[in-house]
């Protein structure tokens, strides 16, 4: 299949189309698309540019109507925006997925024993492979949590983990999600929508199927009930309407069949949850929690709290309810934490990990330090406990004065930094002012652990829209794209 | 059903409701008003204001517009149309998973022609027409409700909701009218006088509905049997138990009778007395008195519904 075949979006007519170090999801080569490219190429070469407008518009309007929106905060009350997506898929073949998952079912399986090890008998700790005071001095580490049994020893049930693509094209880990990663309503709404649009080319590519994540979360969290109840009530706890993720919150509720709840909607009595409803009280056995640690509990962490639940703790320190994920999981997403994650995979599961992190420079050792310091115009900072795209510092397209303003920060507390290389991680087509531009995306695949390890193929892809960013995140501009993983 | 989400249907119906019976009452009246005298006005909106429920911070003050304006705009009165409706989306929003999305889009789309009403391109007209969209927005809800939301749990609090501040409102309505026209019973009203008596009526959506059942002579007695007593007009009190009641009795089917004893012998009972009641009895007593009964009664049957589903103590229901 030559470049005559591609005619209008061959890559040397699309003026804005950079290829330049980083890996382009779509070209090999000026004019050269990989083959699993070329069936979207002569699908969207064969459409009028009118054609792929009025497409766009309609996959707008069913967002729009099915009310898939994020809430944004400010001015005008309950604001709310359409997620904003691209029209273009993104497209894994099966050989690159089959090693994706792969990677991140070791990896995933790694940090679950290490939750385990350092919340019982802190063996990774003794034998000097993670330095105690990085697991002791991290703002989510729960000592509460110290020798308590949890459902099948599962402290991650639900887990995003972002993955980026280097100029060589191989898949690298930038950071897990192990408290409460979101995002999973858009890759399943996504699905839809692009299936309404594309069709014939849905069809003709032989997508593998997601549309059973929900499934398989709800028996995930069935899997992971207290002992003894059979036919275990499961509720997903949110912090309210006022939420950025509220959509999601309800959506999954749906998708399940289980009631959404709030903190007010629940009590403890001897150690026991119940959910207030119209015919009295109901014992809840499973709570799938996109509360922080923090906010959860008023008696057990933060005490100004207005959206936990007094006394859950209690409740789940007896064994009487199952809260997934557990509590103190944020240890093992710790950004500092992140560097040792492949002596991690190999200290418990003796093998070298299939997934790489990328190199990572911890601030409170003197020498790293001193590197990162004089060179903090190349390299990425990133504070250990955010997330969100916020506390960051992008070195290359940083102003001297933020330089100034992080290396105040990292020498006055140089554990709650870490640095990386700026990496141009890979781009994918997306379809901007009606023709094709490259822009950098990112990959959050969800991994679900109860009984057994179940990722459904593909995930999120996020997009940083504006031209030359480098942050994927919602709140700063990200958008989403469909992801398919090809049968073959 | 979660208690929380029974609290939000049934407010979020109420708050319709009571949008609605705002928007008829000033609509009815601004029209009235052009063919009256500067004395008549003033009682007339004194009335209109008992009928709302006397709004705090809202006094009258001789401009009748000024208070058709802000009964109908101003979102920092929490009387007006605009809050209303702005409280009955809020409460709807947070049981979005609930409802269907017509209601959804139904109501929001209410909720922005309120909000974006521009009001000072309109100022010279009457409200009219907006208010007449209210009513018209309410309509379409309630319908596509009943078409589009399953007949359970959920629905059955929304008609709670809507009855139990439907009844309170007619009933207001009947006491205030009876305390300042009934001086002269079984004569018949001319002149401003019966135009009061279509006023009502005309509250009430039922001038049409009472013409059909009693022509068009209107008797202050015949009208306070049709609009209390009528078994078959939706906006009449004993209609609207008659709802309640059904929709209770629902409830508690899911929910086991034992418990609900209280509620039921409350909604009973004033449901017996209005499907029993006759006319020439209720008017041989103290009609004030029968009539504020009402209002007290559903009022504590509201209380009742919130100790038995909402906020019922842990105690009482580990007992139960």
């Amino acid at each position: 299949m030559g470049s005559a075949g591609i005619g209008r979006f061959d890559s040397s007519t699309l003026p804005n189309y950079l290829l330049d170090g980083a890996y382009d999801e779509m070209f090999e080569a000026p004019g050269q698309p990989r083959g699993h490219y070329v069936p979207l190429l002569e699908t969207l070469t064969s459409l009028p540019g009118d054609e792929i407008r009025r497409r766009k518009h309609s996959a707008d309007l069913s967002f729009l109507n099915q009310g898939i929106t994020f809430t944004v905060y400010g001015r005008e009350e309950g604001t709310e925006r359409i997620f904003p997506y691209d029209l273009l898929p993104r497209i894994v073949t099966s050989a690159e997925w089959n090693h994706v998952e792969r990677g991140l079912m070791q990896r995933i399986t790694a940090l679950n024993l290490f939750l385990r090890d350092i919340y019982n008998e802190g063996r990774i700790l003794a034998d000097g492979i993670i330095p105690p005071e990085i697991v002791y001095s991290c703002k989510h580490f729960r000592r509460q949590m110290r020798g308590l049994q949890v459902p099948r020893n599962v402290y991650i049930a639900v887990v995003g983990s972002d993955l980026i693509r280097l100029p060589s094209g191989e898949f690298v880990v930038l950071e897990d999600n192990l408290r409460v990663p979101s995002g999973v309503s858009y890759m399943l709404t996504n699905r839809r929508v692009m299936k309404r649009i594309f069709p014939q080319l849905f069809q003709r590519y032989g997508v593998r199927p997601i549309e059973h994540y929900t499934q398989a979360l709800l028996n995930t969290l069935r899997s992971l009930a207290p002992e003894g109840r059979a036919e275990p009530t499961i509720v997903l706890l949110s912090p309210g309407v006022f939420n950025s993720a509220y959509f999601e919150h309800a959506y999954l509720a749906r998708q399940m069949g289980i009631e959404l709840v709030e903190g007010r909607d629940l009590v403890t009595h001897d150690n026991v949850v119940y959910m207030r409803t119209t015919t009295g009280l109901r014992r809840v056995d499973v709570i799938y929690r996109r509360v922080d640690d923090d906010f959860i509990d008023p008696l057990a962490f933060r005490g100004d709290s207005v959206l936990g639940v007094a006394g859950l703790f209690n409740a789940y320190r007896a064994g009487n309810v199952t809260l997934a994920n557990a509590f103190g999981t944020g240890v093992a997403d710790d950004k500092a934490l992140y560097a040792y994650v492949p002596k991690i995979v190999k200290y418990y599961l003796d093998q070298d990990p299939i997934l790489n992190n990328l190199e990572t420079y911890l601030l409170n050792d003197a020498v790293q330090r001193d590197h990162v310091l004089q060179n903090l115009d190349r390299l990425v900072v990133k504070a250990v406990g955010e997330s969100g795209g916020y506390g960051m510092l992008i070195g290359p397209h940083s102003t001297a004065e933020q330089r100034e303003e992080f290396r105040r920060r990292i020498v006055a507390d140089p554990r709650n930094y870490i640095a990386q290389p700026t990496i141009s991680f890979s781009r994918a087509p997306c379809f901007i002012d009606d023709t094709l531009e490259a822009r950098h995306v990112d990959l959050r695949p969800y991994v679900l652990f109860g009984d057994k390890v179940t990722i459904v193929p593909g995930g999120l892809t996020r997009v940083a829209l504006r031209r030359g960013s480098l942050v994927v995140n919602s709140s700063q501009g990200g958008g989403s794209k469909d992801t398919w993983v090809l049968n073959q | 059903m979660l208690s929380r989400v029974a609290d939000n249907l049934y407010w979020m119906s109420r708050y319709l409701e009571r949008a609605e019976h705002t928007a008829r009452i000033l609509d009815v009246n601004l029209n009235l008003m052009l063919d009256e005298s500067a004395a008549g006005v003033d009682r007339r909106w004194q009335r209109v204001l008992a009928a709302l429920g006397n709004p705090a911070d809202l006094a009258w003050g001789g401009d009748a517009y000024q208070i058709a304006h802000v009964l109908t705009f101003d979102a920092s009165n929490r009387s007006s149309i605009t809050s209303c409706i702005t409280g009955a989306r809020e409460n709807a929003r947070q049981v979005r998973e609930e409802i269907s999305s017509e209601q959804w889009q139904r109501l929001n789309q209410l909720f922005h022609e309120v909000g974006h009403y521009n009001l000072a391109e309109n100022l010279d007209a009457l409200p009219s027409e907006f208010l007449l969209n209210v009513i018209e927005g309410v309509h379409l809800f309630q319908g596509v409700t009943d078409s589009t939301m399953s007949h359970g749990e959920g629905w059955h609090f929304i008609q709670v909701g809507r009855y139990i501040e439907r009844a309170s409102a007619t009933a207001n309505l009947l006491n205030l009218y009876h305390r300042e026209f009934w001086g002269q019973a079984g004569s018949v009203p001319e002149g401003n006088e019966y135009l009061e008596w279509v006023g009502l009526l005309r509250s009430c959506t039922a001038f049409e509905a009472y013409c059909k059942a009693y022509t068009a002579d209107l008797n202050p007695d015949r009208i306070l049997e049709f609009l209390l007593l009528n078994p078959e007009f939706p906006h009449a009190v004993r209609y609207s138990i008659d709802c309640l009641q059904a929709a209770l009795d629902a409830i508690h089917g899911e929910g086991g009778k034992r418990r609900a004893a209280p509620l039921t012998r409350l909604a009973g009972r004033l449901q017996a007395s209005l499907g029993f009641g006759q006319i020439s009895e209720i008017l041989s007593e103290d009609v004030g008195s029968y009539l504020q009964g009402i209002l007290d009664q559903c009022r504590d049957i509201h209380t009742t519904i919130y100790q038995l589903y909402i906020n019922y103590s842990i105690q009482t229901a580990l007992a139960g």
